[in-house]
């Protein structure tokens, strides 16, 4: 069964097309990621599925609802976890899920077990009585894990949930995400542009880039899709062209003198391969990764900064300020 | 959207806003002392040579200090919601299933309830100024003052929710709320004011707000107290329109 369904979803930002005929299934069950370099849609995509941004046109229906025609339906289905803290850090962990499950309209009486058990499942229930403001930036992750959850939702929309988390904070939430999947009958759509990220938690990924998908599949046929492995070479006479005659060779992306080929049945071919080049220096051999697969879809270029409506750097260190 | 949904939505954002009052204790004293220093200042510096029949100069102007500290309190608290919007707070409570009108009235609960606080501890200062209170004059002027709170709590929720950031926010205290506070009669009378300040005095609810409150609680005023009444009522309840509307167009 499709929990989330969207036909031709579309967002216009005056000249920007963020999102652009978008037509996308996620299964019951299942973790979803989106991925896409900065500004592709993303958040676009995900805040029109929460109601919170309108669809210029096309339609999406969440856990059978429309989200233009019964928008409060979607959102009693869903949780959400934004991008940017959005816990109260006046009020303590206890608090701000209280607050949740008034607004949840949680019966009294379910919501104090229920409080208590996500905060025990992001180990939180015994820091619950101190004041947001205390916690670190992985607690107050987990905190919102845990209030997104609260009210059991059909779908968990996490936005960038370990961005500006160091590697192991951001091992630790991946822990959290993998054991409230276990715990809580969930769907969860990610969006990301760690692609360890995705390749570690999703089940199938879709990479945006300039508002559409580019490409859909689970990580491992994403990367076995590139067709062999990695091969960065330093070339330092370059004779490129000789390396058209091989058919094992997929792909060839030359980057100043850096030459990165992925080559099937490396261990074989690498000698014939360097003979015919005539002298390079090996960088690199190594198994492709999903990383390779979003550079070989989105390209390497270097994306501007977007123009998200999040605003400008002043914000942003405004921001910063305030969350501490 | 039923009844008990609407009740615990609105009870969710009066908590939050009351748990944050409580906890922020300098924002409460901050905004409690700038009026009392300006109150017993100037009518302590200005009630030696300014001559008003029947009452005192500190007592004339007590009546505006009781607004003052509305007006700040109250507008400040609504801008304040540009605040939640960079922390993204706000967008916490607009994804939950409560309406976007449920949402503004809990806030205008929450500013409203603020404010009243704030002012009783004015009130208090008044006792010991030795001004003649009364119960029914006591209740007449928080009556007044909490349909005054609604409706400047709803203009700053206005303000704020088409603020895209709190760069602005000192604009709104030089812009709105200090002109409104001067231009409203609290410091002076009425009566024989240059024309243009004449004018902009009768386009000012704070006018009618003080005017109504000087009435209850010290029996002098400009205007019938009806008229009072029925101007900041009437300002009220277009501030609640305008920012039922305002929050139902709001981006995040």
């Amino acid at each position: 069964m499709s929990i989330i369904e969207t036909f031709g979803l579309t967002k216009v930002f005056g000249s920007l097309t963020a999102v652009h005929k978008i037509d996308l299934k996620v299964e019951a069950g299942e973790i979803f990621g989106l991925l896409g370099p900065n500004g592709a849609g993303k958040t676009t995509l995900l805040m029109m599925l929460s109601t919170l941004l309108k669809p210029s046109s096309g339609s999406a229906r969440v856990n059978g609802f429309d989200i233009r025609r019964n928008p409060s339906k979607v959102r009693e289905s869903i949780g959400m976890v934004f991008q940017d803290p959005s816990s109260d850090d006046i009020l303590t962990g206890y608090e701000n899920l209280r607050l949740h499950a008034l607004l949840y309209d949680l019966p009294e009486s379910e919501a104090k077990d229920r409080i208590r058990k996500v905060l025990e499942l992001v180990d939180l229930y015994d820091r619950r009585d101190d004041q947001v403001k205390k916690y670190s930036g992985g607690m107050r992750r987990r905190l919102e894990l845990a209030r997104g959850l609260l009210h059991n939702p059909k779908v968990l929309f996490l936005d960038e949930p370990t961005l500006g988390l160091d590697p192991q904070t951001r091992e630790h939430v991946w822990q959290y995400i993998e054991r409230l999947v276990k715990e809580e009958n969930v769907t969860i759509v990610i969006t990301t542009h760690y692609m360890e990220e995705a390749d570690r938690l999703c089940d199938r990924v879709a990479i945006i880039d300039h508002g559409r998908i580019v490409v859909l599949d689970s990580p491992r046929n994403l990367k076995s899709k590139l067709g062999g492995d990695m091969v960065r070479l330093r070339l330092t006479d370059a004779h490129l062209e000789n390396l058209g005659r091989f058919s094992f060779v997929k792909r060839i992306e030359k980057t100043g003198d850096v030459v990165t080929l992925t080559v099937e049945n490396v261990g074989k071919n690498l000698p014939e391969m360097l003979k015919a080049l005539g002298g390079a220096e090996i960088v690199e051999v190594r198994p492709s990764s999903l990383n390779d697969v979003f550079l070989h879809y989105t390209g390497r270029a270097i994306r501007a900064e977007a123009e998200t409506p999040e605003g400008g750097w002043w914000e942003r260190a405004v921001r910063a300020r305030v969350s501490r | 959207m039923n009844a008990r949904k609407v009740a615990k939505g609105l009870y969710a954002l009066w908590y939050r806003e009351f748990k944050v009052f409580m906890r922020e204790r300098s924002r409460v004293v901050s905004s409690i002392a700038t009026p009392l220093f300006f109150m017993l200042i100037l009518g302590g510096g200005l009630g030696s040579i300014v001559n008003l029949p029947g009452v005192g100069y500190q007592t004339f102007i007590y009546p505006g200090f009781l607004a003052m500290v509305v007006l700040f309190t109250s507008v400040f608290f609504g801008t304040y919601v540009v605040w939640d919007k960079r922390i993204d707070f706000l967008k916490e409570v607009l994804v939950s299933p409560v309406a976007r009108a449920t949402i503004f009235t809990g806030k205008v609960l929450g500013g409203v309830t603020d404010a009243v606080i704030e002012v009783s501890m004015l009130m208090l200062v008044g006792v010991f100024l030795g001004l003649p209170f009364n119960p029914l004059s006591l209740a007449s002027a928080f009556l007044m003052l909490f349909i005054f709170a609604v409706g400047m709590v709803s203009l700053g929720l206005v303000i704020g929710s088409f603020m895209e950031s709190p760069q602005g926010f000192g604009l709104i205290g030089s812009f709105i709320i200090f002109p409104m506070f001067l231009l409203s009669g609290a410091l002076y009378p009425l009566e024989n004011l240059p024309s243009w300040m004449a004018t902009l005095t009768h386009v000012n609810p704070v006018t009618y707000a003080v005017d109504g409150l000087r009435d209850v609680l010290l029996g002098t005023s400009s205007f019938p107290l009806t008229l009072d009444l029925s101007i900041v009522l009437a300002f009220s309840v277009a501030m609640i329109a305008l920012g039922t509307w305002s929050f139902n167009r709001m981006k995040v």
